[in-house]
């Protein structure tokens, strides 16, 4: 694929794209304003992954994270869910390409992803994409999204606007 | 496959501005009903309710079915449940931690300039 087509029409604006491009894939696109070498490097210092992969509206908090980033290594993520057992999600990188290709499997279940992320530079902004493959159609389904799984607030906005309009009076 | 749900939230919002087309979603809310009767609830012509009817409908907040020569519309079909809302809960989940990766993004870039400087001085 070309970056330079790819990145054009993202320049504008900032918002992250989501798209399921088929039953086991889903893409995330989103540019950065900063060159791809720091980019890179907040995606693979656990010092820095660890102050953005937790947003506070995923609902768990994390409790270590150990990334050995290199083809073969491993990292472990062990999350507080506020159960009495932390979760884990590991696995191991499959590419390392400084600034540019990372990959990695989830070796956590059987149904486990393969995520791979590019990062292609164009004028000090990075555009990068964000490609996980699952083992099948039901693992994407299942896939979860923390405690956003249970808000999909625009939509439950919407839901209760819809249940106002219907408790409100009739046009006369 | 239902690609960049914002534009679909952007449809039912659009769709909802309209006190006509809330009042006919409030009207399917207590039953199904034809165009026809839609309508006359409304004192508009046949061809104004359509056209409220498919704004509604794309935003897929409206169903139509034609059965004989009734068009008769009901609430619907989109739901909490479906698959727009997945990818909505995928992309809040990505907006909210890139929005957070753009911070450290930024930090990384401040240190990078202030340690340029003070290797230049």
């Amino acid at each position: 694929m070309d970056a330079t087509s790819e990145s054009e029409p993202t320049l504008m604006e900032n918002d992250a794209k989501v798209e399921r491009t088929s039953d086991r894939e889903l893409v995330v696109t989103r540019t950065f304003n900063g060159p791809a070498r720091l980019v890179f490097e907040a995606w693979t210092k656990p010092e820095l992954f660890r102050q953005w992969w937790v947003p506070k509206s995923l609902g768990m908090s994390l409790l270590s994270c150990e990334m050995d980033v290199r083809v073969g290594g491993g990292y472990r993520l062990e999350f507080d869910v506020g159960a009495a057992q932390p979760v884990a999600f590991f696995g191991t990188y499959s590419e390392v390409t400084p600034h540019s290709r990372l990959a990695w499997t989830n070796e956590e279940s059987d149904e486990g992803s393969v995520t791979t992320v590019t990062f292609a530079e164009h004028g000090g902004k990075t555009f990068l994409v964000m490609h996980e493959l699952y083992p099948s159609k039901e693992a994407l389904d299942d896939a979860g999204t923390g405690a956003a799984d249970a808000m999909g607030e625009s939509f439950e906005q919407l839901d209760e606007l819809l249940v106002t309009l219907g408790a409100s009076d009739g046009p006369s | 496959m239902v690609q960049y749900s914002s534009d679909r939230l952007d449809a039912a919002y659009a769709a909802l501005s309209d006190a006509t087309r809330r009042g006919v979603l409030e009207q399917l809310g207590h039953a199904d009903s034809s165009i026809t009767d839609l309508a006359q609830t409304f004192h508009m012509t046949l061809t104004g309710m359509r056209k409220h009817v498919g704004v509604l409908e794309q935003a897929e907040l409206v169903s139509t079915k034609k059965v004989g020569r009734v068009r008769t519309c009901r609430l619907g079909p989109r739901r909490l449940e479906d698959e727009t809302a997945w990818i909505e809960r995928h992309r809040r989940l990505w907006e909210s931690r890139f929005d957070e990766l753009d911070k450290v993004v930024e930090q990384l870039q401040r240190k990078e300039k202030a340690d340029g400087r003070n290797e230049r001085e």
